[in-house]
């Protein structure tokens, strides 16, 4: 017993806890979203296939970068850098957990599964194996894979891909910018020291807030138009209205009154607020 | 100062019932009062927010001396909307001039007394509306008695407001320490106070 605690002790920062709950919120909004009586069963089964795959994929990024973590300060911690966790033993860890939520997935709904796995393969295989060390432009492979659980979730709530799902999807996509950006800001250093490229290394510090500015208003705009056509009351359009508004302030303040306490800022509230969204759709 | 993990729960507090409000507190009233209302609570909420993450240093910020001016301006016209119909146009002028004219000053250097002039004609007017205009609508029985509550946030509001001026002036009233260790709590039960004056109205 004693030993199965202290391997859930060492595994568990390998799921980045925060981040996937995050994302697993994010399903279950999707699939709440369609406000149909909810079927606890599915819904169980669902929050737990995508907490499977999340986590799965998570592991596996972090058995493929574990050379790039243990360079950066920020990440050197992590115990496939620390060597807390062999690689082999990461790598086993990631497959299992990926093939338990993709499999649980494709029992539950096939075109459910089918996205659960186009996340995990858009985040595992485009963003981090291929993409991430080539270019900057592979965040937005991880956005789109981080678009996918809201996505999957919908899908499973409806039974096809819809519009309302694509727009759910595209605030999450445009949302992901917003908080990586902001991050890659703060550990500027950090992401050179490892030669990983990013938006503030390629093309500077203002163009890289310039597209968080922009990215936030394509946000903010596709979670307000998702939320009015899946018919929210006006009182809870009302609050995504200033919550919003939050967004774009802080977005526009990173542009124009640039600062490290903004930038930080505008990180915290991006969390914050997609959290906030998600529950505001779900009810 | 070091925000303590008792005013983050109290400044969460207070951002949950201004959601709340804007959410449902506000419900079937006019399209100026809505908006009037959704901006002074959603501007509390926000700022609330803002204050959670980045501790007390966030009032240092010159905008706070504009956001503390939005709040009660706006709560301010959307009781006049509501039970003043003959004040509704120079309310919304006074409103708007007022905000234009705070904006103005904090924005650029304005020399001599004319922005703190500014402030205390803007922020007395409004205080003494919100303070006064439910307090009396309760005591003749046009509302219930507890909507008087929302003169008492109103009360506490300026007396909030009052605080953050001197200090953001240079000349506080009491201490910038006993500012930010009371300023919580004061939002909190300010807020408290306006949910259930309109809840009790």
């Amino acid at each position: 017993m004693n030993t199965l605690t202290a391997k859930f002790r060492t595994y568990w920062p390998l799921i980045k806890a925060t981040q996937t709950g995050l994302l697993l919120s994010t399903g279950i909004a999707g699939y709440m979203s369609a406000h149909t009586a909810p079927d606890m069963l599915v819904l169980l089964g669902m929050a737990a296939s995508l907490f499977l795959s999340i986590s799965g994929s998570t592991v596996l990024n972090m058995w493929w970068d574990r050379d790039i973590d243990m360079k950066m300060r920020r990440t050197q911690k992590r115990p496939t850098s620390s060597g807390a966790v062999s690689p082999e033993e990461t790598l086993w860890l990631g497959l299992v957990l990926s093939l338990l939520g993709v499999g649980w997935a494709i029992a539950i709904d096939a075109l459910y599964g089918l996205v659960v796995f186009a996340g995990l393969f858009f985040d595992v295989v485009v963003y981090s194996m291929w993409l991430k060390r080539r270019t900057c432009w592979g965040i937005l492979w991880g956005g789109i894979s981080g678009a996918m659980p809201i996505l999957a979730g919908r899908v499973l709530a409806v039974g096809q891909i819809e519009i309302i799902g694509l727009l759910l999807a595209a605030a999450v996509l445009f949302w992901i910018p917003t908080h990586t950006l902001t991050f890659s800001i703060k550990f500027f250093d950090d992401y050179k020291a490892a030669g990983v490229p990013t938006f503030p290394s390629t093309y500077g510090l203002d163009v890289t807030r310039a597209v968080i500015a922009l990215s936030s208003i394509i946000a903010a705009a596709s979670i307000g138009t998702a939320g009015v056509m899946i018919g929210v009351q006006a009182g809870i359009l009302r609050l995504m209205v200033v919550l919003s508004s939050g967004l774009l302030l802080l977005s526009f303040a990173t542009v124009f009154r640039p600062s490290e306490r903004v930038n930080f800022s505008l990180f915290k509230y991006a969390s914050l607020y997609m959290l906030a969204s998600m529950i505001l759709l779900s009810i | 100062m070091k925000m303590t993990s008792l005013d983050r729960v109290l400044l969460l507090a207070t951002g949950l019932l201004a959601a709340w409000q804007v959410t449902i507190g506000i419900d079937g009233l006019g399209a100026v009062p809505i908006t009037a209302y959704t901006i002074a609570f959603g501007v509390l909420l926000v700022a609330g927010l803002l204050m959670i993450i980045l501790g007390f240093d966030v009032l240092e910020s010159p905008i706070v001396v504009i956001v503390s001016t939005i709040i009660p301006l706006s709560l301010a016209l959307g009781l006049v909307w509501q039970h003043l119909e003959g004040w509704r146009a120079p309310y919304l002028g006074f409103v708007l001039f007022g905000l234009a004219a705070v904006i103005v000053t904090r924005t650029f250097p304005i020399p001599g007394k004319l922005p703190t002039i500014v402030i205390a004609i803007v922020h007395g007017v409004a205080g003494i509306t919100i303070f006064l205009l439910p307090t009396i609508l309760s005591a003749q029985g046009i509302t219930r008695p507890g909507f008087a509550l929302i003169g008492l946030g109103g009360a506490l509001i300026g007396l909030g407001g009052l605080l953050l001026s001197f200090l953001k002036a240079g000349k506080p009233i009491v201490p910038r320490e006993t500012i930010f260790k009371i300023l919580p709590a004061l939002l909190l039960l300010m807020t408290t106070a306006f949910v259930a004056g309109f809840f009790f109205k």
